[in-house]
């Protein structure tokens, strides 16, 4: 850990004005700041700012302000009534103590847990543009299939942003140059080969809140991950559904899939699929399918393609189960 | 006379402390002056030192040193490595030369003022390498190790080449790491040439004659405190390098100094359980009667020690067989220490043998049940001794009656519940029993208190209440007014907490100063003037319920103890013993047994599967303390749960880097993963291992889960797992799954 200074927030515009890293729950921050991956001179906490809420929107969504605690949120009753889908996957990532302390803005921009991304001594383009990806030729199992490029195959860790995707959330940002917001599925961006860039956020701009737009009567939604243990895993592979069903017909359907891609991974070619056809198992298999149909197998991580196929005929059969 | 406390469900005596946060660990200890040392670990597998550049993290604030192989001064080895008191975990002293043999060996200490302050000198230290490819795995060996170990009776090879039944299979269990809860940590305060350590170790003793060997200074000038320990696995039975390093930087700078080792240390610089691979062949009859059992295992070891993991411990006596030959190699590697992890050697062997003995009793149609009782042992055929009490034909038959074994169908996947395809096992327990030496001192005071010491350690076992029992049964005294004090190593000697071995050794010792000093405290009741029992023959009084009475009459009729001593006007009346071994040990094979049951779900649409019960049956002698006991069963039955299912340490086979070391990625059960779990303790006294026939419990839990959940696996699944952890890719790769 690199010695840094620190300076406290009281407004979004002061925050914006200060040039430094920022701070909110800090479960990924200093984790890796403790491990040198993170060495900003200067951090700004923002936990005072007023981005604590989560309001109504006008169109009938929701409104979440940045610094949300992953456990408000999920047990949040509008959320549980509503969003099913991203409760249960808020409830599904870390621990009781970890979403007691981390964000709904820190969650989004969580780093990967790649091994070689988190040790200094390896290369990693992530880290250090142009170094070298030690992964691709190493112990890959928990690396992405969707996504990856020559340089670069982390995946991309949340749970909770497989849910926003799935649920066609909207980021607002504000920085020097003012307010923007941006659907989460843009907000991403692909590796390619600058994997160090995994979003389109500026430096010292800041996430202020994400809106979840209004969804149809009678939308079921679940989210459902995969892992070798019960629980404190990240997921091996996951998959956040929404989905309205009208006379056994999919009506809407929106498919998001979490541990197997280099950002949470939305399929619009499964939603394609899927959408006028009759919901059963067959259709969800095709949709299932199509989601994976680009998947790139590396050494070790080949069974995932299966796994997440798996994981969305089931999320699907129990959203749809419920209608 | 008041029922005697042991075997009863007494409360762990130090629980309050411990809940509390009042319990003090290791690092724990508020020391004066104390500084911190920092260590930094090489980041090749293999290789040399070429040059370590201190200058600019030596004038950094608050620094006071930066030591190293170059600058640290001698540290020695011990004399006899292995023996009794001074055996050292790794037995090269850190700093020892400019040599790496593995990935993350301590090659500098920086020593500062602050934590914060040393952290960021350590960073700043540079050290350049001559780096060597490193020898990760074993297949990296071209060689045939020498086989080092070898038993045999009868002719197996031949026996197995003419069964009409046989079993050949390669069974592979990971490398695991202990990782206790406390992380292991010193804190080293010297005083004039006496040194002082606050440990986390499961053997004070050994701690102290290590540091006398290592450090040079005569024993008796070296204090090992450790009162409470956060778990050890065995990875705590010895010192290993960073207590060497805390010694070492206390006497250079000349101030108490905390060395404490980082999680991701914990994976390189304290031992591991090493990866074993067995070959296991059988040789059976038609209707399963064995005809030839052939073990051949083989784990790799550090450079620097040769530590051998002991699969084949069990194999010549678990089973009755009249030919085996168990064999045992060594292979050397670029990677840290491995050391003994709880159940050492059985745990991975029964894993192979009974996973062995399982797929005889599918090749067969067999239930895997009959097959154990068919081959069971009536006497140790390793050593043609009777067993001193062996009720395992019990184990099997009360844990089938209790668990509805006679359910079971055995096709495969042809149980459910619901939705799911259920899968049952079971597997045999074993651990052999023995019982050491041990020194204790028991004290009865005027305050009507008594107190208990040893120089042993309770490591989360409950030694605490162990002792406190035993001097409560011998004095009646409740168990709420017994001090016990142990993790001293100025106190009385006892043994080391391993092995299973530290009730048995230590409660002899114990319960035999207690005699002596309810003696003492009869002789005093006849000599005191307003005692009762004034002018009387002691040897007509007896002590109990904590009151000196006449033999044959009620307690009630006597005089409390507390009373004696303050008519006596003394503070109080202390005694010690000693004992050994168990007198009749080698006219006796002494072991514990057990069974296991257990019951997976399989999901297999998602390929997912959990536990849902398991239900254990042991005979493990005599239950002393009957709560801390049963903690110690399930918790080792969860520790399985996780060998089976999850643990494994994954090293970079490029560096020998562990790559998932900390306690995200290197998986544990957690809470979710525990299912119901229920023991039964049949509590027969072994007659021969001492007055109150305990056996130890500590590791038996842990054998025998593992092939019980595999088999299990395979019965939901029809995939057979013979190199652990069970993983999902593992089970999707059967087809029909
Ligand atoms: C052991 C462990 C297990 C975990 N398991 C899971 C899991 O299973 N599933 C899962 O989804 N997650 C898991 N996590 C990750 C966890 O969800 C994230 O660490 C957490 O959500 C991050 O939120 P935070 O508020 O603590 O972020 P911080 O650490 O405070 O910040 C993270 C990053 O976001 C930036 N930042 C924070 N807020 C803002 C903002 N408003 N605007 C702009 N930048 C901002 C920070 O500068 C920093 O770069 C795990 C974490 C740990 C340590």
């Amino acid at each position: 850990m690199q010695p840094f200074g620190f300076t406290q927030a009281k407004t979004v515009d002061g925050a914006v004005a200060q040039s430094g890293r920022f701070v909110a729950g800090g479960t990924t921050l200093i984790d890796l700041m403790k491990l040198d991956v993170e060495t900003p001179r200067q951090v700004v906490d923002i936990n005072l700012l007023p981005l604590d809420r989560v309001e109504a929107a006008p169109d009938g969504g929701l409104k979440i302000g940045a610094l949300v605690r992953n456990s408000d949120l999920a047990n949040h009753p509008d959320v549980k009534a509503r969003y099913t889908v991203l409760s249960e996957a808020l409830l599904s990532g870390a621990s009781p103590q970890l979403r007691n302390m981390a964000t709904t803005g820190g969650n989004l921009l969580q780093r990967t847990r790649c091994y070689y991304f988190r040790d200094t001594n390896y290369a990693c383009n992530k880290r250090q543009p142009g170094s070298g990806c030690p992964a691709i030729d190493g112990f890959n199992r928990v690396h992405a299939v969707l996504g990856g490029s020559e340089n670069c195959v982390a995946t991309h860790p949340s749970d909770m942003a497989v849910a926003m995707m799935a649920l066609e959330t909207l980021v607002h940002m504000q920085g020097t140059k003012g307010e923007r917001q941006i659907a989460l599925d843009d907000f991403y961006l692909a590796p390619g080969s600058t994997p160090d860039k995994e979003n389109v956020l500026e430096p010292g701009e800041l996430i202020t809140y994400v809106t979840l737009p209004a969804l149809a009567a009678g939308t079921k939604s679940y989210y459902l991950k995969l892992r070798d243990r019960a629980q404190y895993e990240f997921a091996l592979a996951s998959a956040a559904v929404v989905v309205q069903v009208d006379g056994g017909r999919v009506k809407r359907v929106r498919i998001a899939m979490g541990g197997v891609g280099t950002k949470p991974w939305r399929s619009k070619e499964a939603e394609a699929v899927l959408e006028g056809k009759a919901a059963n198992e067959q259709n969800f298999r095709a949709a299932a399918e199509a989601a994976l149909r680009d998947a790139k197998p590396l050494r070790y991580n080949g069974f995932k393609i299966e796994l997440a196929k798996r994981a969305v005929v089931r999320a699907l059969m129990v959203a749809t189960q419920n209608a | 006379m008041a029922a005697s406390v042991v075997g009863t469900a007494v409360t762990r005596v130090d629980g309050r402390v411990k809940v509390t946060g009042a319990a003090r660990y290791a690092v724990d200890h508020p020391i004066e002056g104390v500084v911190y040392g920092v260590p930094i670990a090489s980041t090749i597998g293999s290789g040399k030192i070429t040059a370590i550049d201190t200058s600019v993290a030596e004038k950094m604030p608050g620094v006071l040193a930066i030591l190293h192989h170059g600058n640290c001064g001698p540290l020695f080895r011990t004399a006899s490595p292995f023996e009794q008191d001074s055996w050292m975990s790794e037995s090269r002293p850190p700093f020892e030369d400019d040599t790496v043999y593995y990935y993350g060996q301590f090659v500098a200490l920086a020593v500062a003022n602050t934590f914060e302050q040393a952290l960021d000198a350590a960073s700043h230290v540079k050290i350049s390498y001559r780096e060597e490819k490193p020898l990760t795995r074993m297949s990296d060996v071209a060689e045939q190790p020498p086989v080092r170990s070898r038993y045999a009776r009868g002719d197996a090879e031949s026996a197995y080449n003419s069964a009409p039944m046989k079993i050949d299979a390669t069974y592979i269990t990971p490398t695991e790491t202990h990782n206790p809860m406390e992380m292991h940590g010193t804190i080293a305060v010297w005083n004039g040439d006496k040194v002082t350590l606050y440990e986390t170790t499961q053997g004070v003793m050994n701690h102290q004659g290590v540091m006398s060997q290592t450090l040079g200074v005569p024993i008796e000038d070296v204090h090992i405190i450790s009162p409470f320990v956060g778990s050890g696995f065995g990875g705590k039975l010895a010192p290993w390098p960073h207590s060497l390093l805390a010694a070492m930087a206390a006497r250079r700078v000349n101030r108490p100094v905390k060395v404490s080792v980082p999680r991701s240390l914990m994976f390189t610089t304290v031992g591991h359980r090493p990866l074993t691979e067995q070959r296991v062949r059988l040789g059976a009859t038609e209707d399963g009667k064995l005809m030839a059992i052939v073990h051949e295992a083989k784990n790799p070891t550090s450079m620097i020690v040769d530590f051998m993991e002991r699969c084949t411990g069990p194999t010549p006596m678990i089973y009755s067989c009249p030919n085996v030959t168990a064999t045992e190699q060594l292979v050397k590697l670029n990677i840290g220490t491995p050391c003994p992890m709880r159940g050492p050697g059985r745990t991975p062997g029964m894993y192979a043998l009974d996973s062995a003995m399982d797929e005889l009793a599918v090749k067969l149609n067999l239930d895997p049940m009959e097959v154990r009782l068919r081959n069971y042992a009536e006497k140790d055929e390793s050593s043609n001794l009777p067993f001193s009490s062996k009720h395992l034909r019990e184990c099997y038959q009360t844990g089938a009656e209790k668990f509805g074994w006679s359910k079971r169908t055995p096709g495969v996947g042809s149980m459910r519940d619901g939705s799911e395809i259920l899968g049952w096992g079971m597997g045999t327990a074993t651990w052999d029993a023995y019982r050491g030496g041990s020194q204790a001192r028991v004290r009865l005071s005027a305050d009507g208190r008594a107190r208990v010491s040893c120089a042993t350690q309770d490591i989360g076992t409950g030694t605490y209440t162990v002792v406190a029992i035993i001097v409560s049964d011998k004095t009646g005294i409740p168990v709420e007014r017994i001090d016990a004090v142990l993790g001293d190593s100025s106190l009385p000697p006892g043994p080391t907490s391993g092995g299973s071995a530290a009730t048995a050794t230590v409660i002899p010792a114990v319960a035999a100063a207690s005699m002596n000093v309810i003696g003492e405290l009869l002789k005093l009741a006849v000599i005191t003037d307003g005692s009762p029992f004034n002018g009387a023959d002691a040897t007509t009084l007896a002590m109990s319920s904590g009151r000196v009475h006449k033999k044959g009459d009620a307690p009630e009729s006597g005089v409390p103890f507390e009373q004696l001593l303050k008519l006596r006007r003394v503070a109080a009346l202390e005694a010690e013993a000693k004992t050994g071994g168990a007198p009749d040990e080698d006219k006796y094979s002494m072991h514990s047994f057990g069974a296991h049951f257990v019951e997976v779900g399989w999901d297999p649409g998602i390929a997912r599967l959990r536990v849902r019960r398991t239900l254990t049956v042991m005979d493990a002698g005599r239950i002393i303390s009957e709560k801390s006991g049963r903690n110690q069963i399930l918790g080792a039955v969860v520790m399985g749960i996780g060998m089976a299912m999850l643990e494994e340490t994954i090293y970079d086979p490029r560096n020998a880097k562990p790559l998932n070391n900390n306690y995200a990625d290197y998986l544990v059960a957690t809470n979710a993963d525990i299912p119901e779990q229920e023991c039964i303790f049949l509590d027969y006294p072994d007659p021969v291992i001492g007055e109150y026939g305990a056996r130890g419990i500590g590791e038996i839990g842990l054998t025998g889960v593992a092939s019980a959940l595999t088999m299990a696996t395979y019965h939901a699944t029809g995939v057979r797992v013979r190199d652990l952890p069970i993983r999902i890719e593992k089970l999707m790769a059967n087809r029909a799954v």
